[in-house]
């Protein structure tokens, strides 16, 4: 399937996917946890508005309304709320230090890579004119994955959760026009209330170890290291 | 047919002596805008012409221990310049000088002269020089490969190397909107600005400053070898500007040599060119000027987009 | 007559060897007899080499010799030819300036003797490995080789170091040389099946039916023990260690030939002895991968050395690596079925072989005129050579140029050429390797372009500048034949770098046997204009380009010069003035943002004590800084360890009473004959 034999709105699909791509290479970049924030409700911003061309070019009415509830929900609501989180545990000027940004990138590239050889198989079941981007859904979960892995800090550790599930819902959306409307309303209302969950379990761990440094939590486990 | 090929190459000469004139007004443009960004009474837009006509009347002051090599940089260093202002098609494609190299060798005309920019600022043995040249050549060797995926994403498109053909096989296929294309531009404006040391990465307007990249290594040259110099550093703003506006947005160029296309070839890319100075003036003014070790996150994320427009021609556009 | 073309420059070499046994009683004939012979040789060896490959003439000799069932075998074909020429010409500019070079040993202790005898001998062995045509007589040869560049490397075996270098190169040699064994062996009787053994080349070609598994096993070995001497990574650390002792137109036979004849054997294997296409694809992928990280870290252990020719040993490993990067390339495409992309990698690889042998060299004897003459390895007591030694320093540049892949000298070419092959991967099937592969260009980019700062830094701080110490300021031009030999090399450079075309048609028989597919389009404009694929997908043409430079040179020179307008004054400094040569940019200081950048990539222990007076000033800094090899701590040092360990719980059964060992072989014969029954 070549790009030049496609329509333009069916371009612009492949152009927002790439953009989705992008935010998630750009959120293992981010330092502070305001901008990754920002990114992230970017990354639910374009995921909506390719939501809303997948609507409009396979004539899915029920899309639609997933797009319209991604935008609030992932552009608007969320980032929001960990906003204020952020904002009331006072972490708006913390810095993360990333230990080796470039190297995280070049894996990420790699995930990328494995990702799209791993698609191949699903991509020839599919006949959706979006399957190329099959790949780059699998490879935003990935991707998020590996975010979580590297961060410290539990907040950046939830962005990458929430991505996850962009990530799910993207791949949802590009190889089967996105899941019944019955489990898309229901997963989004569970990312809700995780979101709402993890800003108690954020001021609970805050409590308890005074940090929301993960790796502070070492000194639990079980074993004496001496 | 030997009248055709003899007018095909007389244009060609005549647009490369089109690109090598115009380049220092490409300057004047965005040192204009830049003024009127920062709410300046703007400079005329002649002032580098006047500026390079100074340097060649003023005399020439060697440092006592320089040898050969730093005279004949300057030579070497326009030399390379005019060659790849030749090869970059400005005003129409299908020219003969495009043949002479691609998009390789073009990155390699520029490594060439670095080369020998380079060798020139130590030869003189004062502190500034080596330092200038030790940070040149640091920032090229992590631009150069960001610069050569950005291109490569493009070439494995157009399955061509040639500037040319490249433009050729874009204009045929009208617009498409490619993800990858997107990268690759971002990339290698990213690149261009890097490698013409504008800011964040240089900033051409200041000397003495602890950060300085570009003006620490000519900082022996005067007279007519900085003229040269100079000239020939405002021609690699032009190339790159060229190279980003007919490589992203070919419409205007001439595909046939009829004076009617040619004009509106001259027309389009004077327009192009303009717009592309404004962007960069907005840019820079936007931007503060970056640590210089903040420079290689600067040139490995530049490196991540041209790789990200690679991957995505690979994984969605040709599936 | 022509099949006697294949002896005469051993023998050549041989006799040189010989003559210079004569040193004790005349020094002076015995050197120029043995270099006069060598260079002979040489001439010969090109001449040979040039004669295959312009008639297509594969030229055969039996020779009646060695076992009464197998004699010995001998045949240049296109690709040895290749070899042959390269060891030709770079032989006959080492000849040439070794004449001059050596004048210094004679007075020394360490006398010309072994020298002369142990270059004739290592050079017989070269020839013999290409001239090959049965394992036998190429591994007697290998080991030959082996063992009289062992002999040169500790040529200066008054000095620890030397020895130790020589001792490490020894045993990786012979490592390598046991793994070559072994992937013979298998050729040899895996492929026909029942125990009848062939060992002669012609025999192993034929065998048809060697399994996959064999074929392949007999590529790992054969990449192991090839590599291992032509120093890819991880087991390169030898290399830099070994190079830079040997006397400096050893260094640049040993950079510039031996390497390339551990190249020379690895293709004989992979591409004529097995058949290619029985090979699983991922070996291109392994070769890409070993070439990728030989290149990338070569330079970059390149770049942080400030010793001259331990600096040019690693780059040695960069271009090994590059030209393993087309070689996988090559395997990659010839195993997807796009012959014309195989051969175009070939021809890059060859190419790059043919251009590092002789800018390598080059740069290696220009290191050794300058060692010749100042006595001094260490870039930071240098500086300001290029106006001691103005020829040296000009010829050191053009080396330095091509070395760093600019156009229009030669280096440039085969990368061009390696980049075209890697851009070109639409054809390919799978979607990975074309990912994959233009990150692979994208690695050979950042090499090259790191390969011109590491020349910037090298040729900025030894030739340019102000003297950094006495005998460097008092540096004189060395005689005449090292001046010749190194332009005739330079010249070369050049002249490889702007007729590419030509070059092409010469070596595009190699592919074409190997392959059975040649460049139809290389030259589809004529000779101005090197079309590797087609006018339409790219062009270079680098007669154009030098004219062009030239052009605007003469022209600006014209125009602009004007000697009433130029004074000489001191350097301006931004007004600072007062420069020393100390206050100079020095090797390692250049080289610290690529350091800092790259961090991981080293082992750097750096040091900094600073002796404050009572007030604020310091009163003296001192500043170590100590760059080692990862390969060492990594590799080297536990497998040297886990070896330690091994002999020492076996010498256990080493008691040292005899009738112990007696019995040893005792109960080794009751068990043989138990086995046996």
């Amino acid at each position: 399937m070549n790009i030049v034999n496609l329509s333009h709105y069916e371009q612009a699909i492949f152009v927002l996917s790439a953009l989705v791509l992008y935010t998630s290479f750009s959120m293992l970049a981010q330092s502070r946890l305001f901008n990754l924030i920002n990114v992230f409700a970017w990354q639910g911003t374009l995921l909506g508005m390719t939501a809303a061309l997948v609507a409009f070019i396979s004539n899915q009415p029920h899309l639609y309304i997933s797009a319209l509830l991604t935008l609030v929900l992932k552009a608007w609501l969320i980032p929001w709320m960990l906003r204020k989180q952020v904002m009331r545990l006072k972490l708006q000027r913390e810095i993360e230090t990333l230990a080796t940004p470039t190297l995280t990138s070049l894996a990420g590239v790699g995930l990328v890579i494995f990702s799209y050889y791993i698609a191949l198989p699903i991509k020839s079941l599919s006949n959706s004119i979006t399957r190329n981007t099959i790949s780059e859904s699998l490879a935003i979960v990935l991707l998020a994955m590996l975010l979580i892995i590297t961060r410290r800090q539990a907040v950046s550790q939830v962005v990458g959760f929430m991505a996850i599930e962009n990530g799910l819902f993207f791949a949802a959306l590009v190889s089967t026009y996105g899941m019944p409307m019955i489990v898309e309303l229901g997963i989004a209302f569970d990312v809700l209330v995780a979101a709402v969950l993890f800003g108690v379990f954020f001021f609970e761990m805050r409590s308890s170890i005074d940090s929301l440094d993960v790796d502070q939590m070492n000194r639990l486990h079980e074993v004496d290291k001496r | 047919m030997e009248l055709s090929l003899f007018a095909n190459w007389f244009l060609a000469g005549l647009q490369t002596l089109l690109l090598i004139t115009l380049a220092p007004l490409l300057l004047g443009w965005i040192r204009a805008c830049k003024a009127m960004l920062h709410n300046h009474a703007p400079a005329s837009l002649w002032q580098p012409y006047r500026d390079l006509r100074k340097f060649f009347r003023k005399e020439v002051v060697v440092a006592d221990g320089a040898s050969w090599l730093f005279r004949a940089t300057p030579y070497i260093v326009l030399g390379t310049m005019i060659l790849s202002a030749g090869v970059v098609p400005l005003v129409a494609t299908d020219l003969p000088t495009a043949a002479i190299a691609d998009v390789i060798v073009l990155t390699s005309f520029f490594a060439l002269a670095r080369f020998f920019s380079a060798l020139a600022a130590m030869d003189t043995g004062t502190a500034f020089g080596g330092m200038g040249a030790s940070r040149e050549m640091m920032l090229s060797s992590l631009a150069e490969p960001a610069m050569l995926m950005a291109v490569f994403t493009l070439s494995m498109t157009a399955s061509t190397t040639n500037l040319s053909s490249t433009i050729e096989y874009l204009l045929q296929h009208g617009l498409v909107l490619r993800p990858s294309f997107i990268f690759a531009a971002l990339g290698l404006m990213m690149v261009a600005i890097a490698e013409t040391g504008r800011i964040p990465i240089d900033n051409p307007s200041t000397h003495l400053e602890l950060t300085m990249v570009h003006e620490a290594m000519i900082l022996e040259y005067s007279g007519r070898h900085l003229g040269l110099i100079e000239w020939a550093h405002q021609i690699k703003l032009m190339v790159y500007g060229v190279l980003i506006a007919n490589l992203f947005i070919p419409w205007g160029i001439a595909t046939t040599l009829t004076p009617e296309a040619l004009g509106i070839g001259v027309l389009a890319i004077i327009g192009k060119l303009m717009i592309l100075g404004l962007v960069l003036a907005v840019y820079e003014t936007t931007l503060a000027k970056l640590r210089l070790f903040r420079a290689p996150d600067y040139l490995s994320f530049a490196f991540l987009l041209s790789l990200l427009g690679m991957l995505s021609h690979v994984i969605l556009e040709v599936g | 007559m022509s099949s006697y073309l294949l002896s005469i420059p051993v023998i050549c070499a041989l006799l040189s060897s010989v003559i210079s046994l004569g040193a004790k009683q005349s020094a002076r004939v015995a050197r120029i007899g043995s270099f006069l012979l060598l260079g002979i040789g040489g001439m010969v060896a090109a001449y040979t080499g040039f004669y295959v490959l312009i008639e297509h003439q594969i030229l055969t000799q039996d020779i009646m010799l060695g076992l009464p069932w197998m004699h010995w075998h001998l045949r240049l074909d296109m690709l040895s030819a290749l070899f042959f020429i390269i060891i030709g010409v770079v032989s006959c500019a080492a000849s040439l300036f070794g004449i001059g070079y050596t004048r210094e040993f004679e007075s020394t202790a360490y006398g010309f003797m072994p020298l002369g005898f142990f270059t004739g001998l290592f050079m017989a062995g070269m020839l013999g490995v290409l001239i090959a045509d049965d394992a036998l007589i190429f591994m007697i040869s290998w080991e030959i080789m082996s063992l009289a560049s062992y002999f040169l490397v500790t040529f200066q075996h008054t000095q620890a170091a030397n020895r130790s270098a020589g001792f490490l190169y020894l045993l990786m040699a012979h490592l390598g040389g046991l793994a070559i064994l072994l992937a013979f062996g298998i050729l040899a009787g895996m492929g026909s099946g029942e125990f009848n053994f062939g060992f002669s080349f012609n025999e192993m070609r034929q065998h048809s039916n060697i399994t996959p598994f064999w074929a392949n096993l007999a590529v790992g070995l054969s990449l192991f023990g090839f590599g291992m001497k032509a120093g890819l990574v991880p087991a390169h650390a030898w290399l830099p260690e070994a190079h830079p002792v040997a006397p400096s137109h050893i260094s640049a036979l040993m950079s510039g030939v031996m390497l390339k004849v551990a190249i020379y054997g690895f293709m004989r294997v992979t591409f004529d002895l097995v058949s290619t296409l029985s090979l699983h694809w991922s070996w291109g992928v392994v070769l890409i991968s070993i070439g990728g990280a030989s290149a990338l870290l070569g330079i970059l252990y390149a770049l942080m050395q400030n010793d001259l020719k331990r600096l040019l040993a690693y780059s040695s490993i960069e271009n090994v690596g590059i030209i393993f990067i087309s070689l996988g390339l090559c395997l990659l495409f010839h195993s997807q079925n796009s012959p014309a992309l195989a051969s175009l990698s070939m021809i890059a690889a060859l190419y790059h072989i043919l251009n590092h042998s002789i800018f390598k060299s080059l740069l290696f004897l220009s290191a050794g005129a300058v060692l010749h003459n100042t006595h001094e390895r260490n870039l930071e007591q240098m500086g300001g050579l290029i106006r001691r030694v103005p020829y040296t320093a000009f010829f050191f540049l053009i080396g330095s140029l091509s070395i760093a892949a600019l156009p229009p000298f030669n280096g440039f070419v085969s990368e061009w050429l390696t980049f075209q092959a890697a851009l070109q991967t639409t054809g390919l099937q799978s979607g990975v390797l074309r990912t994959l592969i233009p990150f692979s260009a994208a690695l050979l980019a950042l090499t090259s372009a790191l390969s011109a700062t590491c020349f910037v830094k090298l040729y900025g701080t030894a030739f340019l500048g102000q003297p950094r110490s006495k005998h460097v300021k008092h540096a004189h031009e060395i005689d005449n034949g090292m001046r010749v030999a190194q332009g005739v090399l330079a010249f070369l450079c050049l002249l490889l770098g702007i007729f590419p075309t030509t070059v092409i048609s010469i070596l595009e028989v190699i592919p074409r046997e190997f392959i059975g597919f040649e460049l139809p389009n290389v030259s589809a404009e004529g000779w101005l204009w090197l079309t590797p694929i087609s006018p339409g997908v790219a062009s270079y043409s680098a007669p154009l380009v030098l004219l062009s430079i030239v052009t605007v040179w003469g022209l600006g020179y014209l125009l602009l010069h004007d000697p009433k307008k130029s004074r000489i004054s001191p350097a301006w400094d931004c007004g600072f003035g007062g420069g020393t040569p100390r206050m100079q940019y020095t090797a390692a200081a250049f080289a610290m943002p690529i350091r800092r950048i790259f961090k991981p990539v080293w082992k750097v222990k750096e040091q900094i004590e600073e002796q404050k007076e009572i007030t604020l000033h310091s009163k003296r800094i001192d500043y170590k800084l100590e760059i080692s090899d990862r390969s060492w701590t990594t590799l080297y040092l536990p497998i040297a360890a886990v070896v330690n360990y091994c002999a020492r719980t076996l010498g256990y059964i080493q008691t040292g009473n005899i009738r112990t060992y007696l019995s040893y072989s005792f109960f080794t014969l009751l068990f043989l004959l138990w086995l046996i029954t």
